[in-house]
């Protein structure tokens, strides 16, 4: 035969690659989307996971909106990172980015903090003395850490005498785990707490107390060593059914429980805590760790502008919004996002994921002069870790009902490997893609 | 999750590994498994030799698939909690089996020059 066998499988060779490079070619395509024109000067208070996120969805949708973020912060916080950092998995550099590198070109930031609102006359000013006025205003600031409201407590401490605070940040968390490491070698006394007031991820608490009784295990210190959650709700989490399954595994681990009680003061020196019972009555308890996560308000400038609600959370300050749509009671030109925002749940970056959008379609609505499609229902999501390898993928909405992402596949209720993949490897993915607007 | 399109997905593992990694193992994968249809057509049968020697590699790459995300994820076998998990593991282990022994057969193709087949 002098047909060459090659010509016609060749052919069908090269027709296959093609073929299989036009489908990565249309994978990798971006959805685009009709841009809205405008004028409108857009100010965003905050750079951080929901200000960033949607600065970059919204140079996206908008042609000739003027963006200004306003945020003094150059390191940009992986904050759901900071629990591992505290348990000795990640170094502190794993949650430490530039607020610069995630920020669309088209957007101006101004590199002050917000020192006024005023929502009559439409205007920011920020501590450097920069006069910005809006058409549309999103308050996205975070929240601050009351540490002084924990008498006898200050963030240098951190690290020595058995006390850890990891929410403080990258520098913290680390310190915080040099304690939580010499009281897993040496037992004792570990008091688990947290603050009374609303709080940023209500789960990182009871992972930083399973983590370290996992770690304790581990060391074969366990034995040696009490441990104690101490806190000033009457249950362990504010959604029942997650409330029940952390009682159980407590039981389960030997995780005593102090409930209704609030820390008000500590004696680094004589490692004393003195707590608030549900009578008001001072309960003394000696520890050799302590971990203290302070109560957590809006920033000072929020409760000085007038935006915050007046009969709800008054010690607090969380910014007046409808639940659904974000957008301020009384202003319709402002909403509220993140942290900050005066709504029962939703102080994690998982919600933040879902408020972005909300937000981005309330603004866009306004200008466009139509009504949003778009509402948020208290999805908040705490990849709760029960131990290292393991975590329950906890999701739920404002009616605490459980909506998982996967159900059938990956149990709620369950502490799988596969929820503890998603915490340690997708979850810091997922949250840089979604700051790039594209999750 | 919210919106878990194809592009999110493309988009966290862009994050995961960083564009250019991510995107190189996309086309190291893409020019394996086109080299190994390459041979198959080219040799226009499965030579059960090479076969033999990729099926002997089968075990290897399950393992070091297992090894490999264990140890990057501070996990240990024990972390194994529900039905999903064991599925996963597996998924992982039959992954790394078919893709080393893709590689061994492919390369061994390549290397080796096919016998020129009489009539």
């Amino acid at each position: 035969m002098t047909e060459s066998p090659f010509k016609p499988s060749r052919r069908g060779f090269l027709t296959l690659a093609a073929g299989a490079g036009a489908l990565a070619a249309a994978g990798t395509a971006e959805r685009a989307q009709a841009q809205t024109a405008t004028k409108a000067k857009i100010v965003i208070i905050g750079a951080g996971a929901g200000g960033t996120a949607l600065a970059n969805r919204l140079v996206r949708r908008l042609d000739g909106a003027r963006i200004t973020l306003v945020d003094p912060r150059a390191d940009h916080l992986y904050q759901p990172g900071l629990s591992l950092v505290a348990a000795g998995l990640k170094p502190s550099g794993y949650v430490v980015s530039k607020t610069v590198d995630w920020l669309p070109r088209g957007v101006t930031l101004v590199p002050e903090a917000a020192a006024g609102i005023d929502p009559e006359t439409r205007t920011v000013t920020t501590t450097g003395g920069t006069s910005l006025s809006y058409d549309f205003l999103v308050v996205a600031p975070g929240l601050v850490l009351d540490h002084d409201a924990i008498e006898g407590f200050s963030l240098d401490m951190v690290g020595e005498n058995g006390i850890g605070a990891l929410y403080a940040g990258p520098q913290y968390a680390a310190a915080t785990w040099k304690a939580a490491q010499r009281f897993t070698e040496t037992g004792g006394l570990g008091i688990f707490t947290r603050p009374a007031t609303e709080m940023k991820c209500a789960g990182a608490p009871l992972k930083h107390t399973f983590l370290i009784d996992d770690i304790a295990r581990t060391s074969g210190t366990r034995g040696k060593a009490q441990f104690l959650y101490a806190a000033p709700q009457g249950s362990l989490f504010g959604v029942p059914i997650v409330a029940e399954k952390v009682r159980m595994l407590f039981g389960d681990r030997g995780i005593d429980t102090a409930m209704q009680h609030t820390l008000k003061s500590i004696d680094a020196g004589a490692k004393r805590a003195t707590f608030a019972d549900a009578t008001g009555a001072d309960v003394q308890m000696e520890y050799d760790y302590i971990h203290v996560i302070p109560p957590q308000r809006a920033p000072e400038v929020i409760r000085q502008s007038g935006l915050s609600w007046a009969d709800k959370w008054t010690d607090q300050g969380w910014v007046e919004c409808d639940m659904a749509s974000l957008r301020h009671l009384r202003f319709d030109n402002i909403w509220a996002l993140g942290d900050v925002a005066g709504v029962p749940k939703g102080k994690t970056a998982a919600s933040v994921k879902w408020q972005v959008p909300v937000v981005e379609d309330g603004l866009i609505a306004a200008i466009e002069d139509r009504e949003t499609v778009e509402a948020y229902n208290g999805y908040t999501s705490c990849p709760m870790i029960t131990r290292v390898g393991r975590a329950m993928l906890v999701e739920f909405d404002y009616n605490n009902n459980l909506v998982p992402s996967f159900p059938g596949v990956i149990a709620p209720l369950e502490e799988l490997w596969i929820s503890w993949l998603m915490k340690e490897v997708a979850l810091k993915a997922t949250y840089n893609a979604m700051l790039r607007g594209r999750a | 999750m919210k919106d878990l399109t194809f592009g999110t997905i493309l988009a966290v593992f862009e994050e995961i590994f960083g564009k250019g990694l991510f995107w190189g193992m996309v086309v190291v994968a893409v020019l394996v498994t086109l080299a190994y249809l390459y041979v198959l057509i080219r040799d226009r049968s499965i030579s059960w030799r090479k076969f033999l020697l990729a099926q002997l590699s089968m075990p290897l790459g399950a393992v070091a698939a297992v090894w490999f995300v264990l140890r990057m994820t501070h996990s240990h076998l024990s972390n194994i909690g529900g039905p999903v998990d064991v599925i996963l593991l597996l998924g992982i282990a039959v992954a790394g089996a078919i893709g080393l022994a893709i590689l061994v057969y492919t390369l061994q193709s390549l290397v080796v020059r096919p016998r020129i087949e009489s009539d």
